[in-house]
């Protein structure tokens, strides 16, 4: 065991290199997930806090519609 | 229009996709781990150090890779106006980043032991070094307009600039007379390197591949998103 932690003697250098691969790997992971989140909650909310879809779409869209990528 | 442009096709096809890219990225993460740690022999001149190579090569591969694709991501949307393409470009480029800023930290890790330097200015090293400054570049750049569509535009010029990095960087080590070691896996006449190192390099490289494209996914229906919460609230100012 301590043998496969000491490897050969050059732990100082292969250690290190997982661990920043395995931090920036995990770290862009939860960034992303966490961005991704927050932008559905701030979804969810405005979504809610709108008038029933159909009706006010089609009253407010005009050039607003052109903007919006389609329906999700 | 290609078919994939609308983005509710779009989010149907990637939550189809995503439960098996992340899965695939587990299982193919362990086994390389596996492989690297355990599974493959210590190289008869650098020791256990050879280790390194499992994360520093395809961690190199990515960076190019992802920075391709970006850049066909960046002519399919200056030239069609795609707009998941622009929505690629932007949600890839952290990500080629980091691999760039892994590749040159573990580099840096490996060859102060075996090859007596923490750096060098050599043809590899550097244009590496630029790769990473054009991610950078890329993603502030992108940012660094108020109106997003010119923000992607200018982003996609750069990246189409910058393509010609790429060849340089993998023919470097031909072209100039480097520190870092000649190719020894894509080259003409197939791998010179050990299967059992092979094997662990490869699952690596999958691994990250799958990876990639996890992440990708999530964060392109993060900017979806992100631009119909934008959308929304134009609509409302609008009244």
């Amino acid at each position: 065991m301590a043998e496969f932690f000491a490897m050969g003697g050059y732990a100082a250098y292969v250690w290190p290199a997982y661990a920043v691969t395995a931090l920036v790997l995990v770290g862009l992971l939860v960034t992303t997930l966490r961005g991704l989140r927050s932008h559905e909650a701030t979804l969810k909310a405005l979504e809610g806090s709108r008038p029933p879809r159909r009706r006010s779409r089609r009253e407010a869209a005009g050039p607003g519609a052109a903007a919006e990528m389609g329906e999700g | 229009m290609h078919r994939f442009a609308n983005p509710a096709r779009f989010l149907r096809i990637a939550a189809v996709i995503l439960p098996w890219s992340a899965g695939l990225t587990v299982v193919l993460l362990v086994l390389g781990l596996y492989l690297s740690l355990f599974g493959s022999p210590p190289d008869y001149q650098q020791g256990e150090t050879v280790r390194i190579m499992y994360i520093h090569v395809p961690a190199a591969w990515m960076s190019l890779f992802v920075y391709t694709n970006m850049a066909v991501a960046a002519a399919v949307g200056l030239v069609w106006k795609h707009p998941l393409a622009d929505l690629f470009a932007k949600a890839a480029a952290p990500i080629g980043a980091g691999f760039t800023f892994v590749c040159l930290v573990t580099g840096s890790l490996w060859g102060a032991p075996m090859w007596g330097t923490w750096w060098v200015w050599d043809a590899r090293l550097t244009s590496v070094l630029i790769l990473f400054f054009l991610y950078l570049g890329y993603m502030a750049l992108v940012n660094a307009f108020d109106d997003p569509e010119r923000g992607i535009k200018a982003g996609n010029v750069l990246l189409l600039v910058g393509i010609v990095n790429v060849p340089i960087i993998k023919f470097s080590v031909d072209w100039w007379n480097t520190l870092h070691q000649p190719s020894s896996v894509i080259k003409m006449g197939g791998p010179s390197i050990a299967g059992p190192m092979l094997w662990p390099l490869l699952v690596m490289a999958m691994a990250f591949t799958a990876y990639f494209v996890t992440v990708v996914l999530l964060r392109v229906k993060s900017e979806i998103v992100a631009r119909k919460v934008q959308t929304l609230r134009l609509n409302e100012a609008r009244g």
